[in-house]
């Protein structure tokens, strides 16, 4: 296996938050009955976490696993341990009616940190980003501009945003320009 | 002359002087200034000329409502036209013109219009359309497009940046005032999440320049301890120079921060565009005085009272020295009172109430002001300037009485509240009589989804309440209405009231106005012809009468004959007072005529703001693949494809695109060539009903395909044209992966949901996007085989081990990879996908083991050329929307064992079954030449349109580098069954070119390269 690279190789800004490309991680979706007993079993197996409530990221001891939709979840997992994630994943559905897919190519993820993250985020998100409205264990499926994207907390001033790796320069820009000092907003950081 | 005052000016700066040109003239202002008070300050009363007439026009008002003084500001890239000087905030370095004019604002021979002001009445364009067509085009057009207009067009490129920005609140108070703060209060301390917004730069609107006091001290001192108050609290949120711009459906609500305008050096966004939801909106916009209408009243010097009287009090700048004060209400008394109290003479106040006014009238009259009750303007004198006013009897025809020399006026046609955001959303008025106004009908309010009200009107803005003893605009008044807006909207949040007293207030007594829609009543035409409604589109009295007489009823065409209120200020002085000249005219009372449509945005917002970031690189959201940056570094020139770019072809040194296609081409055919093809969509599909629904998505059959296996197939929609292509590969019993068009990917992905979840969503299958999850290299050519053996790993490419139209995995190189032997170019091909990580690095090793074969990537156009050849149809290029594949003779591809697919019930309808429509067939040029994209194959006759009649058009056509002549695919009637037939498609020079009528696959029609 050649040496795996991101989009955009770690790219990063520093405004009045920072904007970070993390570099690849290891992303499943996973389609199934939420609800059943093989799914809440393979997804405590991949990651430790139990089954996610609606717009809810649970956190286990090898990854977390994100609410997509009524019958999709985002596993996330360290982008090497992904290929023994699926099989993993693959083993505990094989019974039922299920798909997994690795998807972690296909994507870009960046950290917003800093006071104002949640500003950066609200010029670009339709999205109530204050802080008693968007929980800590929170995830949102939304767009970023003009593309769709996801995010989530990480901590009390940083996000986690996920977009496809295509559009990886684009969000990386308009988080950017988001981010540029000058632009400060003061309204949730 | 208009001058600085030597006292007064609550909101400058004096320790700051600022200087700023105006028409390239230095001047000077001071901090807190606006341009028009700066420029009043200089005596620079002349500001601009109108739209139609090039009248002189000076600043008439004092706030947004402005409609004369608008100015051409900054330059280069910070250009901006039809600025309101009103609203522009001086800093040092502004620099701004006037507008309209020509040769200068002093002198202008656009003026003549106004002379022939007669040949221009109401409706002079749809007027000047019934002359000879060609009058308008040759005579009209040239002179009203040299002559009309405002700003001019910015020429460079905006050099700020915009941004939007949501936010979400249970409450949004729009309007800064006493009674947007003490709303803001009452929700604040209700705990509710509150936003209130102020236009200007700062807090308290008019309250401090009228006057009174609240709970026994200045209403400046109550303004400053509010805002203390409320910037204490965590759950306010307070922003000046921000205007809320327009309320849309379901609490939607935006709101206009200008960051930058008052000192464009300052870093970050010029404009910030607030994209709100609000659970409760409270309007406490205010209101806004009226003119009156007399002969004269656009003359640079006549301003509204209340005008006259901020630039007193905030700005320290008088209008005039001599100024003569014109009412029908109270409230103008507060002007001359300033007036005289700064030290400058009121002349006269002429009041046309017979019975004249109240308290504030006893004031003036102690101060030695002459009022004269019952009296009015016959005319105004003076052309750039005023300079002097004749005095008639407002019961008149306008006799003059008396002149009096003057160089300002200052008129009063009493107010009107600012309901612009309650009716933007279909809050509905009534017509209050005593008061001559529309307001807010609290019955009638804007609904929200759920039939609840969600806009509340408060202070002047929802106008006088007539249950209640007090009058009108009174402070008590806005200061009780909004404390019970905020009440109102705490309740519908279910939050608890808290129990605020209204403060105390003490103030004038009013009595009551006195509607005067005409000065003097019966002024004749003469007059009337003088006496401007709207002062920017230039239309009077006589107008809008004019149009009355022609049969105009509605006010809405009303409007749209005459221009009235649709200038840049959409008539927020005009408006009332046209239409009650309208209902006089037609002999019927004011509700009856009724408003036009208030629309957002409140004033002009800027074309940045709406944009906001999406300029420059981010413009549109640009796909670049795993390999993009490869293409850029090698010269790749780009074609959009979607959201992608896609290397068109890789032009080397001073090549031409076309000898780069050819070169590309003929290394593809001759040995071997790469393309990028990742863009192409991949989407997994899964599950035990897999095959059934796949049997529905194409027309072929897709369940009986082996595992291993590759199938192109059709997709069509449920009318059955064709829609997307591509290959589908069976990876295991339950799984398949559908490739698609570049195009296709998210389109097709959302087609099979859709099926899946609205239609059959009792199947077991899940679909999956993973388009990007893989990056995919197509390696074409006769030495294709031989360059994937040399890259080594574990996977037998062999024919026999891999033949055409199956698929692998296995090792290639060092990659995990998947190869399908699918090919759209008639050559030996492999499809490799790898780990889209990973691309680039695969890329580059094919590009370096394949050295030896002379390896070059090839473009899209050379991939198109190269499928024409072999007669494969393009998705975009042999169909449009309106072709089913019979019409490609590709029945082949269409199941007949099936009982249904999507698509099929509408392929069996009569027009679809017919022999008449175009199908497809090749074409050869009798001369080798090319055929002209787009061009119609011509039949004999014309058409009832006398256009020549039509018999088939060319779909796809190029030259062809390996068999070196023009080929071409088309439709025609008649299809392969006119073969060898000779047609004639047209040219763009009006000519024909011949073509033979030939089987569509050129090259190769056994799929002998391909298949090896």
């Amino acid at each position: 296996m050649s040496e795996a690279v991101s989009a955009l190789s770690g790219a990063e800004f520093k405004g009045f938050a920072s904007v970070t490309e993390t570099g690849l991680r290891g992303m499943i979706t996973v389609r199934g009955d939420l609800a059943s007993k093989a799914m809440t079993a393979a997804i405590k197996a991949a990651t430790g976490a139990d089954v996610p409530a609606q717009r809810k990221v649970a956190v286990g001891g090898k990854g977390k696993v994100a609410w997509m939709s009524p019958d999709e979840l985002l596993v996330v997992v360290d982008y090497a341990t992904v290929l023994d994630t699926v099989a993993t994943l693959n083993a505990a559905l094989s019974g039922g009616h299920a798909l997994v897919a690795n998807v972690s190519d296909a994507r870009a993820v960046f950290e917003i940190r800093g006071v104002g993250c949640r500003d950066v985020l609200a010029k670009l998100a339709p999205v109530d980003l204050s802080h008693s409205r968007f929980a800590a264990d929170e995830i949102r499926r939304t767009r970023i501009a003009q593309v769709p994207a996801a995010f989530w907390q990480t901590e009390s001033d940083a996000f986690e945003v996920i977009c496809f790796r295509s559009v990886a320069q684009y969000v990386f820009d308009v988080l950017r320009l988001s981010a540029t000092k000058g632009g400060e907003v003061h309204h949730l950081g | 002359m208009s001058t600085r005052l030597a006292t007064g000016g609550r909101l400058l700066n004096k320790a700051k002087q600022v200087t700023f040109s105006f028409n390239g003239k230095q001047l000077t202002g001071y901090e807190g200034d606006t341009l028009a008070s700066a420029l009043l300050a200089n005596d620079q009363m002349l500001m601009g000329r109108s739209f139609k007439y090039h009248r002189p026009r000076g600043v008439v008002a004092s706030g947004a409502e402005e409609p004369n003084a608008l100015v051409n500001l900054g330059a280069g890239g910070k250009f901006e036209p039809n600025q309101r000087a009103t609203t522009t905030e001086l800093y040092d370095g502004l620099s701004a013109t006037s507008q309209n004019h020509w040769p200068s604002l002093e002198f202008d021979v656009g003026v003549v219009n106004n002379y022939a002001a007669r040949a221009l009445p109401a409706g002079f364009y749809y007027k000047t359309f019934m002359a000879p067509a060609a009058a308008w085009k040759h005579v009209f057009e040239p002179i009203v497009r040299h002559s009309a207009g405002l700003g001019k067009a910015p020429k460079d490129r905006d050099a700020d940046r915009y941004e939007h920005y949501y936010a979400f609140f249970d409450v949004v108070i729009v309007g800064g005032g006493v009674a947007g703060l003490q709303a803001a209060k009452t929700a604040g301390l209700a705990g509710a999440s509150v936003l209130l917004m102020e236009q200007t730069a700062f807090w308290g609107g008019r309250a401090p320049v009228d006057g009174g006091e609240i709970d026994g001290k200045a209403t400046d001192d109550f303004i400053d301890a509010t805002v203390t108050e409320l910037e204490a609290m965590d759950n306010v949120t307070l922003r000046n120079r921000m205007m809320g711009a327009g309320v849309y459906d379901h609490g939607y609500l935006l709101g206009y921060e200008r960051l930058t305008d008052h000192a464009p050096a300052l870093a970050g966004p010029r404009h910030r565009l607030w994209r709100i939801r609000a659970k409760q909106i409270v309007t406490a916009t205010g209101a806004i005085e009226r003119p009156l209408s007399f002969a004269g009243n656009d003359i640079p010097g006549v301003m509204l009272a209340s005008a006259v009287r901020d630039y007193v009090a905030n700005f320290g700048v008088s209008a005039g020295d001599r100024t003569v004060v014109v009412t029908n209400n109270d409230d103008a008394y507060r002007t001359a009172i300033a007036l005289k109290n700064a030290g400058l003479d009121v002349p006269v106040i002429l009041d046309a109430r017979a019975t004249g006014g109240g308290a504030l009238a006893e004031e003036a009259k102690a101060l030695g002001i002459r009022v004269e009750n019952g009296k009015a303007i016959a005319k105004v004198k003076g052309g750039k300037r005023v300079t002097g006013v004749a005095i008639c009897a407002q019961a008149g025809e306008g006799s003059v009485l008396e002149d009096i020399a003057c160089d300002a006026v200052a008129m009063s046609g009493g107010w009107s509240p600012v309901v612009h955001l309650w009716s933007h959303c279909g809050g509905k008025l009534n017509w209050n009589e005593k008061y001559a106004m529309f307001q807010p009908d609290p019955n009638r309010p804007p609904l929200s989804h759920d039939g609840n009200p969600f806009v509340v009107p408060a202070g002047s803005a929802a106008g006088a309440q007539t249950d209640t003893d007090y009058e009108g605009f009174s402070l008590f008044e806005t200061l009780r209405t909004a404390h019970d807006a905020a009440n109102k909207v705490c309740q519908a949040l279910g939050l608890n009231v808290p129990d605020l007293k209204t403060p105390s207030v003490s103030e004038h007594d009013e009595v009551a106005l006195e509607p005067v829609w005409l000065m003097p009543q019966g002024a004749g035409t003469k007059l009337r012809m003088k006496a401007w409604l709207d002062y920017q589109n230039d239309v009077k009295v006589s107008d809008v009468r004019l149009a009355a007489q022609e049969g105009y009823e509605s006010v809405e065409h009303t409007k749209r004959y005459t221009t009235l209120g649709m200038a840049t200020d959409q008539g927020k002085l005009s408006n009332i007072n046209g239409l009650a000249v309208l209902s006089d005219a037609l002999n019927q009372p004011i509700p009856a005529t009724g408003t036009t449509t208030f629309r957002p945005p409140y004033t002009p917002i800027s074309m940045g703001s709406i944009a906001g970031e999406a300029r420059d690189e981010v413009f549109q959201p640009l796909r670049r693949t795993p390999i993009h940056d490869w293409h850029e570094a090698n010269g790749a020139f780009f074609e959009p494809v979607g959201q992608w770019r896609r290397p068109y072809c890789f032009p080397r040194g001073s090549e031409t695109h076309a000898d780069a296609v050819k070169r590309e081409i003929n290394q593809t055919r001759n040995s071997v060539g790469l393309l990028d093809a990742s863009t192409l969509g991949k989407i997994i599909v899964k599950g035990p009903d897999a095959g059934k629904f796949l049997d529905m998505m194409y027309t072929n059959m897709m369940s009986t395909l082996k595992p291993g296996k590759c199938r192109y197939g059709l997709v069509c929609n449920e009318n059955g044209f064709l829609i997307d292509d591509g290959v589908v590969a069976r990876i295991d019993e339950d799984t398949f992966l559908c490739h698609t068009t570049t195009g296709g990917a998210e389109r097709i992905h959302g087609w099979m949901e859709d099926w899946l979840q609205c239609e059959w969503w009792d199947w077991q299958v899940f679909t999956a996007n993973v388009t990007e999850q893989y990056a995919q290299i197509a390696i074409v050519g006769p030495n294709a085989r031989n360059l994937i053996e040399k890259l080594g790993g574990d996977m037998d490419v062999s024919e026999e081990a891999l033949p055409f139209m199956a698929w692998k995995d296995g090792k290639i190189g060092a990659f995990d990879a998947r190869a399908y032997r699918i090919s759209f170019s008639g050559e030996l091909s492999y499809e490799i996908a790898v780990p889209a990580s990973q691309g680039r690095a695969f890329w580059d090793v094919v590009m370096e083991f394949g050295k030896e074969f002379d390896i070059m990537p090839y473009g899209t156009e050379a991939l198109h050329v190269m499928r024409a050849e072999k007669g494969f149809i393009m998705i975009g290029d042999e169909t449009d929307g309106t072709v089913i594949p019979q019409d490609l003779n590709m029945q082949w591809a269409i199941s007949k064992k099936k009982g249904d697919f999507l698509g099929k019930r509408a392929q069996l309808r009569d027009h679809m079954a017919s022999p008449d429509r175009w199908k497809l067939a090749g074409f050869e040029t009798l001369d080798g030449s090319v055929i002209p994209d787009g061009s119609y194959i011509v039949a004999e006759g014309k058409n009832a349109n006398n256009q020549r009649n039509v018999q088939g058009r060319v779909t796809s056509t190029y030259y062809s580098p390996t068999l070196d002549r023009g080929i071409a695919m088309g439709l025609v009637h008649g299809g392969m069954n006119r073969l060898d037939d000779v047609v004639e498609f047209n040219k763009v020079d009006g000519g024909t070119v011949a073509a033979r009528v030939v089987d569509p696959v050129f090259y190769d029609k056994d799929g002998e390269k391909q298949n090896v």
